[in-house]
């Protein structure tokens, strides 16, 4: 029987794999936003669950906020990428040490 | 085992293999695709939970839009694959120890075996709607209403992300000629057009 265990439960396991992933992908600044996607993505699927089993539609709105963040989160971070190898050629996480001094 | 559960379980086991498509693919542009397919499945997901609305704005912003831009972007750098995979088996094992580890906690915390402790299996006020209910008219309702602010805060948020991403990405090439609309509409037609008295005069 599906209840909203399972729900949490393939949420939990989503969030796990991204993190799994931002650990395996540590050059590639491309895969980590792809993986910070996937955990926002754990995080709404939670919410719709409890919005559903609650029968609460605040659930729903919170997760268009969610949506509405997240694109506006990747619009900039993919800009700032963009600038980021257009001045350095490259976009390995351990060459962007500008700041170490 | 009803048609709903062998759906939840088709939709979530495509989830999951795309999810792990996405983290372990060699390449980023497949990275790209497999979560384009995770999208996909997980909006099938949120149809079974009745939220219709999010889970066809899912596939049109998300795989419409943002999954787009990320295609561009990586097919526009100049990657080195091999380079970037640098240090993908070293870190495997930490990386694996860490998400089992994240995964037993929530699963022990939430999920269908433990304790119990939330009350998450008990939880079920879930009202199946019949075939007249509207998603989107439900959730427009309170979203023009309690929360209007909010809306129009995101609003802004993404009118903020709009001129971010641009002037970052706007560079200024000294060799192409550009158009100033000032000097465009301030210009009077006297200063085009010079009107020369002469006198008429027979050419032989």
């Amino acid at each position: 029987m599906i209840g909203l265990t399972s729900y949490l439960t393939l949420s939990a396991i989503l969030f796990a794999i991204s993190v799994a992933g931002i650990f395996l992908n540590r050059k590639n600044v491309v895969v980590l936003l792809m993986c910070i996607e996937l955990m926002l993505l754990a995080a709404n699927i939670n919410f719709i669950a409890f919005s559903h089993y609650l029968n609460d539609y605040a659930g729903q709105v919170f997760v268009f906020f969610i949506l509405t963040v997240a694109a506006a989160e990747a619009a900039i971070g993919l800009a700032i990428l963009v600038v980021l190898f257009r001045n350095r050629h490259t976009i390995d996480v351990e060459d962007l040490d500008t700041l170490k001094g | 085992m009803t048609i709903t559960d062998f759906l939840f379980f088709a939709f979530a086991g495509a989830t999951i293999m795309a999810a792990l498509g996405v983290v372990t693919s060699k390449n980023p542009v497949h990275s790209a695709l497999f979560l384009v397919l995770t999208f996909f499945s997980c909006s099938a997901i949120w149809l079974m939970l009745e939220a219709e609305f999010l889970a066809i704005t899912l596939v049109l912003v998300y795989v419409g839009a943002v999954m787009v831009l990320f295609l561009f972007v990586v097919m526009m750098l100049d990657i080195n694959v091999a380079k970037m995979r640098e240090g993908f088996v070293s870190y495997l094992p930490v990386g694996a120890l860490f998400a089992f580890l994240m995964l037993a906690v929530m699963v022990y915390v939430v999920g269908p075996v433990g304790p119990d402790v939330m009350g998450t299996a008990a939880l079920d006020n879930a009202v199946q709607h019949g075939p007249g209910y509207s998603n989107t008219e439900e959730l427009g309702k309170i979203l023009y209403t309690d929360y209007v602010l909010a809306f129009e805060i995101a609003a802004i948020i993404l009118l903020v992300a709009i001129i971010a991403a641009i002037a970052l990405t706007l560079r200024r090439r000294p060799t192409t000629k550009y158009q100033t609309p000032g000097k465009q509409i301030k210009v009077k037609s006297a200063d085009r057009l010079k009107v020369i008295k002469s006198d008429a005069e027979v050419l032989k």
